[in-house]
């Protein structure tokens, strides 16, 4: 029976892989399908709707986490620190970093309330192999609020490097703390700090959605 | 004459503690905030007092509201701010946005009931975020030191005066009268803004490592990105160049920045 069930997974696993890899999407339709996706998933799933935050970070980790490329975002943070990390440094970095983007993701889709989305056409030369994909939330008695999304092409699709919200470079905010940490604490601290970051979100989880 | 008052009533403790604070001390400081130490404290003090009074009754506000009433309050002091912000998209040499200010102005007053419909922005016309700091922004002042204001939080130099400048002329609320609704209806816009960002506030707790950096870069990183209206010249995207050293990250940011008046 375990092993039906393994072999089942096994081979949706392996679906999954092939249609992401087999469909060379464009950068743009990319963000399109998938932000459509997940704000469908998300107001229709009566799991997320009740507050399951495991549940969120599930929809997020399957269907969101495939499209970035987590190495290239955490090199970019750590700027010219990159270098100087052990590979076995690197790989930590990336997954705690990516754990905490994770963390920080699931709680912006929590707050998200029936916003509408302006998806602009992309301006780029069908060569170009760095591109950004604009995106604006729609609000009454608001101005627009941009979402970039920097993107690479990569062997294996369109990954997405950096998120701008509202002209703040994810990426970039996170330079100037990562560089004043390594600085102060080295790689190894980095390290530490993210991790007990992490440990604490876990711990005490974010107060939970307010009433919209 | 009042406003000059008024200014030098705010920056006075600034240049002082700016002489002080800049003779002690520096080590590797972010050369975009000399001030850190002060900005620090500030800013803790900030966090007492949001954590106590503006959160809870920010929430309490969110939880008693239906947001159909927020809408129509958000939509009602949107509407107030626009024509200062034409008058500055004018002042930025940007004619046809300020236009679309003053159609949306009237489309708003009018059809909108007073403004509690947002009916341009369905009919198309955007909203604009325009304030006097970015003006300056945008005729080639710096933004000079960051800082951090009581209460009001990330500024910088240029903001805090284009904000002075957007509060005792462009805003159409310090005109009420009597004062007591003025100062409710002030209370009002600056409850209704902070529950807005409850969310945002949260996500940000969430997100830093050190949220006083944290805060500090997305705001320099936002008001540059108003100055130009959405379109900065693109960053490099790093890192490899060949040893720069960190001055690099101020160097690029020619100008950003003011503050966030309503």
């Amino acid at each position: 029976m375990k092993t039906i069930v393994n072999g089942i997974l096994a081979t949706c696993a392996w679906l999954l892989l092939a249609t992401a890899q087999a469909q060379e999407v464009a950068p743009d339709v990319l963000v399109k399908n998938v932000t459509t996706e997940v704000v469908d998933l998300i107001t229709k799933d009566k799991e997320i709707r009740s507050g399951s935050r495991a549940k969120l970070i599930e929809v997020i980790e399957a269907r969101v986490l495939p499209h970035f490329n987590f190495t290239s975002m955490t090199a970019l943070a750590m700027g010219q620190n990159w270098n100087k990390a052990t590979p076995e440094q690197k790989k930590r970095l990336v997954e705690e970093f990516k754990t905490l983007l994770v963390r920080t993701y699931a709680s912006a889709l929590s707050a998200y309330s029936e916003q509408r989305f302006d998806f602009r056409p992309l301006r780029a030369r069908p060569t170009d192999t760095d591109v950004t994909v604009n995106v604006r939330v729609i609000q009454s008695g608001a101005q627009p609020v941009p979402i970039d999304y920097s993107m690479e092409k990569t062997a294996s699709g369109w990954k997405v490097y950096d998120v701008m919200v509202g002209g703040v470079s994810l990426v970039a905010n996170y330079r100037t703390e990562f560089n004043a940490t390594v600085r102060d604490v080295g790689i190894e601290g980095l390290i530490k700090n993210l991790q007990a970051k992490n440990r604490s979100l876990e711990a005490a989880p974010p107060a939970p959605a307010e009433k919209k | 004459m009042k406003l000059l008052r008024w200014l030098w009533a705010v920056l006075r403790p600034w240049a002082l503690l700016l002489l002080v604070a800049g003779c002690a001390t520096t080590a590797d400081r972010d050369p975009r905030d000399p001030f850190e130490p002060m900005n620090r404290a500030i800013f803790r003090f900030n966090e007492v007092a949001d954590e106590y009074v503006a959160i809870p009754v920010a929430t309490a506000y969110r939880n008693v509201l239906h947001i159909e009433i927020r809408d129509r309050i958000r939509n009602f002091f949107g509407n107030l701010a626009d024509p200062w912000i034409g008058i500055n998209n004018l002042l930025q040499g940007k004619p046809y946005e300020a236009f679309e200010d003053g159609m949306r102005f009237i489309f708003n007053s009018t059809f909108g009931l007073f403004g509690l419909h947002d009916v341009a922005t369905d009919m198309g016309i955007e909203k604009h975020d325009e304030d006097f700091g970015q003006t300056l922004g945008r005729w080639g002042v710096g933004d000079g030191p960051y800082i951090v204001l009581p209460i009001l939080s990330s500024s910088s130099v240029r903001d805090t005066v284009g904000w002075g400048v957007d509060v005792f002329t462009g805003d159409p609320v310090g005109y009420f009268r009597p004062i007591a609704l003025r100062n409710s209806t002030y209370a009002l816009r600056l409850v209704n803004r902070r529950s807005e960002l409850l969310d945002a506030s949260r996500i940000l707790e969430q997100a830093a490592l050190d949220k006083y950096v944290f805060q500090r870069d997305a705001y320099l990183q936002r008001r540059r990105n108003l100055v130009y209206d959405g379109q900065p010249p693109r960053e490099p995207r790093e890192p490899e160049e060949p040893e720069k050293e960190p001055a690099k990250e101020p160097a690029k940011e020619p100008a950003k920045e003011p503050a966030q008046p309503q």
